[in-house]
């Protein structure tokens, strides 16, 4: 039985724990909200590159000229960009998301394709290479609030390994931002880049200036640098979501086991009183006696 | 007096949106002027200075690239950077520009030569918006 000092240094430690985990949830919930904006001011930029891209792809439908990222081939190597969080402290998020990426691998291992990581976060990239994964880049200590250039040095390795035909296919793992409490854990196909269908009324029939080709060759790049940003900003979104449930219910379970021990301690000093009284009474008894 | 919408997104925010009279832009080949009712046009944009005229006023912006569409009375450019020319450091970008200069005078052994041009045009496009904005207003320079 522990005494109602221990008792009493044991309360102590947890409602610094308690503090702390608070001050975590309240960080990270203002992060999140930051992160969030960010995700939304991109959408404009976003909106109308797809559309465009669209409407350049439904110009040039021969085969043969297709724009590299455009082409679909044969796939015998396939990147995955993984974009996890650098640290821990999210929940289940983080193994959520290396438990996906891993089923991809596997996946493709089972079709005869090899694969190598791109890991933007060190949480994946820990992941990949304890399970001994072939890395191609790694990517870690990216800001809170990061910057397109920010995530281009990633995305260039991406398309310039898939232009020199080192990979045939390309997909993006990340947590997306469902709401506070759900973030979920996505496989998209980054390369090659497959523009949304467009109605056939809907084709503006632009000027194109210099051409519709060298548009398009200029646009596509920046496309998937844009969708590696995006993927970022949710992930950033999702990481400081998790982490904010994570760091609440920890603070909730401090604080019912401060409840616990404190009714522990006075159940234990209680104890004590009711022991020495006996003691007195006892002890007056036979002195009287 | 005819105007139209003038939009100008990065990836990472909305910088411009304006009712204006006309924009100059720096296209892929040269400048090009477009009033209300263009026909719809995409074009690439290379380094350069936006100018946006609204109300009888000048602005004057620095995009660093990117693409221009009209289409219905409205004007998106989709730029890869883009600063008023109030926001722009002189300082940093001359030191940008000191720094791209060197480099491709260095040529060093990893020196990807298309990068470091690129860099060396965006800061030159800079450095000529904001050098034009404090020749005509020749107010006190910015502390900073």
């Amino acid at each position: 039985m522990p005494s109602v000092r221990q008792i009493r240094r044991r309360i102590r430690s947890v409602q610094n724990t308690a503090k702390i985990t608070k001050a975590m949830s309240m960080i990270a919930a203002s992060k999140m909200r930051r992160a969030q904006e960010m995700a939304l001011r991109g959408r404009p930029y976003a909106e109308r590159m797809q559309a465009l891209l669209a409407d350049l792809a439904a110009q040039s439908q021969d085969e043969e000229d297709l724009h590299p990222l455009l082409r679909r081939r044969e796939i015998k190597k396939a990147q995955i960009v993984l974009i996890t969080p650098d640290r821990g402290l999210t929940g289940g998020l983080n193994s959520n998301i290396n438990r996906r990426a891993a089923q991809l691998v596997l996946e493709q291992k089972a079709q005869n394709i090899s694969t190598n990581v791109v890991a933007v976060g060190r949480k994946g990239r820990d992941f990949m290479a304890r399970y001994g994964q072939d890395m191609r880049a790694v990517f870690t200590n990216l800001s809170d609030r990061p910057v397109l250039a920010d995530t281009t040095a990633a995305s260039r390795i991406v398309i310039d390994d898939y232009s020199q035909g080192l990979v045939d296919a390309v997909y993006l793992v990340y947590a997306r931002f469902v709401n506070t409490t759900l973030q979920r854990p996505v496989v998209e196909t980054l390369l090659p880049i497959v523009p949304a269908k467009l109605e056939a009324q809907s084709a503006v029939g632009y000027i194109y200036e210099p051409t519709g080709l060298q548009v398009l060759a200029q646009l596509l790049p920046r496309f998937a640098e844009m969708q590696v940003y995006h993927a970022v900003l949710e992930a950033i979104a999702s990481e400081q979501s998790a982490r904010m449930v994570a760091m609440r219910s920890a603070t909730d379970n401090a604080n019912a086991m401060v409840v616990d021990l404190t009714l522990e301690m006075n159940k234990v000093r209680q104890e004590g009183i009711t022991k020495e009284l006996l003691d007195i009474v006892g002890g007056a008894a036979a002195v009287e006696g | 007096m005819a105007t139209m919408r003038l939009e100008i997104v990065t990836a990472e925010r909305l910088v411009y949106s304006e009712e204006v009279s006309s924009v100059v832009a720096p296209g892929f080949d040269g400048e090009l002027g477009i009033l209300p009712h263009h026909a719809p046009l995409l074009t690439l944009l290379k380094p350069g200075e936006l100018r946006i005229r609204k109300d009888g006023q000048e602005t004057l912006m620095a995009v660093t690239g990117g693409f221009m569409e009209v289409f219905e009375n409205k004007v998106v450019v989709l730029a890869d950077a883009a600063e008023r020319d109030s926001e722009i450091d002189l300082a940093r970008a001359e030191e940008a520009l000191k720094r791209a200069k060197e480099r491709i005078v260095a040529r060093g052994a990893d020196l990807n030569l298309e990068h470091a041009l690129s860099s060396m045009r965006r800061a030159e496009a800079r450095l000529k918006v904001a050098r034009r904005r404090r020749g005509t207003t020749a107010g006190p320079t910015r502390p900073g």
